[in-house]
Parts: C-alpha cells; structure tokens; sequence
C-alpha cells in the first residue's frame, strides 16, 4: 500500500519523526533512530565549543546529512528574531536547506509555545522561501492561521514538551485536523506507544517525538515501539474504525445453527 | 586585535584578518558551521574574501543533538 506522508512537496515512508537530543551518546542516538525508521530528524544549533573541537565527534558523523532529511529547530529562543536568526544559520549550515522546524517558547518552566512570537517569525520565514514546520498550541484558530501564513504543516503539542503526559485534548487535534488543508502532526507530550497510536487513529499526518524514546528505559526498544505504534495508527485511521456503542446488538458470531 | 567569539573576547596577535582565516586559527577546517559577523550570515563562499575587524561580533554554530 502507497501511503506516503508529503510535507512541502517531498514523501517520506515514515510518519515518525525524532529528535536527537537526550541520548547517552552518538551510537545510542544512532540505534534508537535506525530503530524509529524515521526520515526526518531534528536537531538543534548551538555555538560550537571553541578550542575543544579537535578530534570530537559531531552528530553528523554519526547521522549524515546525506541520510537522512534534517530538521533544524529553533529550541531555546524565546522571540521571533532569535528564531529567524537561528534558522537561517541552519539554512547556511545545511547548504541551503529550507526544511525547518519553528518553535517560539513562551515560559522555561512551561516550555508552553509564545504564539505571538511564533506566528511574526513564521511570516518572515515564508517570506524567506522557508518550508515551516511550526510547533504551535493545540488552537484550531492558531492553526488555522498559521496554514494561511503558508506554513507547509502545523505542529500541535499533545502535552508540554518532555512531560510524557500523552494527548491531553484530543478534541482540538480533531477539530484542528479537520479544518487543515496541510499535514498536522503532533509534536510534544507522547510518552508511549499507544499515545502515537492515538494521534494516528484522530488522523495525524505524523508524530514527531524525542523524549519519550531517549527517556525510556531502552531507547532502542521504545523506538521501535514507536515505529509499530505509528503504522498501527495510521493503518486503522485509514481502516476507518467501528462505531462506538454503549450496548452491542449484533454478536459476531451466528445467531442460528445453535444446538438445542 | 580583538573580536567577540560566541560571546566571549578574544584576542589575537594578527590585524585584519579573513573569515577564513579565523577558522584556520580556531582549527575549525573542515567542520560543519555557520558564521554570523555583527548579526549578517557569511556564507562560506564568502570566507576568504571577508575581513575581520577589532571588535567585530561572531557567532560560530553548529548542529547539535535537539527534538
């Protein structure tokens, strides 16, 4: 079955898609990923340590550019023009790449978005010829706003950021979906398995998630968990799930041919 | 002459010297970064060609693990 997920004109077989912060180190982060069988990946820009760089490894050795399509974020700024400063050193440093994640915070305790601050940033990126992937609080009119800006997909948290609290208001992700024209997936608060799984059955485009697979007991094993929970979500959002029903009038099984 | 090098001063024996040049100094050749001088993004193309001056303000990033 051809089901690609498609953000801003490129597909992708994987709808999971990871960060590569929180790990024990680089072969941890490398076997959690390959077990994720995610794509696209997230990663941070931060000032390289000056004088202590010989010889050290880098996260791109271990994930190449080549390999896998990054996601630069712009975790830690707290305002549109740090945002818009930090993502255009990660276009300079990626050669070009216009694949981004935005993310304005609001609060450090929180981590809770500031979407004033997100959506001012967000128009001059698009204005910049980027590809905005945009981490926003789960408001359908938010959302919605940020669609027409011309974000390429919209990024609800399902709960704060490295809570692990799982999906917290899954009628707004619903109503969220319905009224987009572009991929929502959700970014943030997915603490297992079955949370994925949830966001996939409300029909999320993707999942994107970092510290409920670094943070698990084995990361490598949770990841792959991750990969399972994602497909089955997807799978039975397309399969279109039963009603639900208080009281069930049709058994399964036969209701003639009982023995007397 | 001076410059501020991810927000800390440093000082070097040489005047004047190119973007390229720095990250010679710095042993950063061959290293995955971005440089920023004063708030602008020097594309790498630019390297050799851009000056450095006393006091010039840089930032010098790279990727790191992040979700």
């Amino acid at each position: 079955m051809s089901d690609l997920l498609k953000i801003a004109g490129k597909t992708y077989q994987s709808r999971l898609l990871v960060g590569t912060g929180k790990y024990k180190d680089f072969t941890q982060t490398r076997a959690a990923i390959d077990a994720s069988g995610a794509e696209i990946v997230t990663v941070a820009i931060r000032r390289t340590n000056i004088g202590q760089t010989a010889g050290e490894p880098s996260l791109l050795e271990y994930l190449p550019p080549e390999e896998f399509t990054y996601l630069p974020n712009t975790a830690g700024c707290y305002s549109a023009d740090d945002a818009v400063r930090t993502l255009r050193l990660a276009r300079e440093l990626l050669d070009g790449h216009r694949l981004v994640k935005l993310e304005v915070l609001g609060d450090p305790n929180t981590l809770y978005p500031n979407m004033i601050e997100t959506i001012a940033a967000a128009k001059v990126l698009v204005k910049d010829g980027f590809d905005v992937m945009v981490y926003c609080s789960d408001d359908p009119i938010i959302a919605k706003q940020l669609e027409e800006i011309g974000c390429c997909a919209v990024m609800p948290l399902a709960s704060l950021i490295g809570s692990g609290m799982g999906i917290l208001n899954p009628w707004n992700l619903q109503i969220i979906i319905a009224n987009a024209q572009i991929p929502v997936l959700v970014d943030a608060g997915v603490g297992t398995a079955s949370d994925a799984a949830i966001a996939m059955e409300l029909g999320c485009q993707g999942v994107l998630m970092n510290t409920a697979i670094a943070a698990a007991r084995d990361p490598v094993l949770m990841a792959s968990a991750m990969k399972k929970a994602v497909e089955a979500g997807r799978e039975a959002y397309l399969a279109g799930r039963m009603p639900k029903k208080l009281y069930s009038a049709s058994p399964s099984s036969p209701t003639t041919g009982l023995i007397a | 002459m001076q410059l501020i090098i991810n927000g800390k001063p440093r000082g070097f024996d040489a005047d004047n010297f190119s973007v390229a040049e720095l990250v010679s100094i710095l042993s950063l050749e061959g290293k995955r970064i971005a440089i920023e001088c004063n708030g602008e993004i020097v594309p790498r193309s630019q390297f050799s060609e851009t000056l450095l001056a006393e006091g010039d303000k840089l930032e010098i990033v790279g990727a790191v693990g992040g979700g």
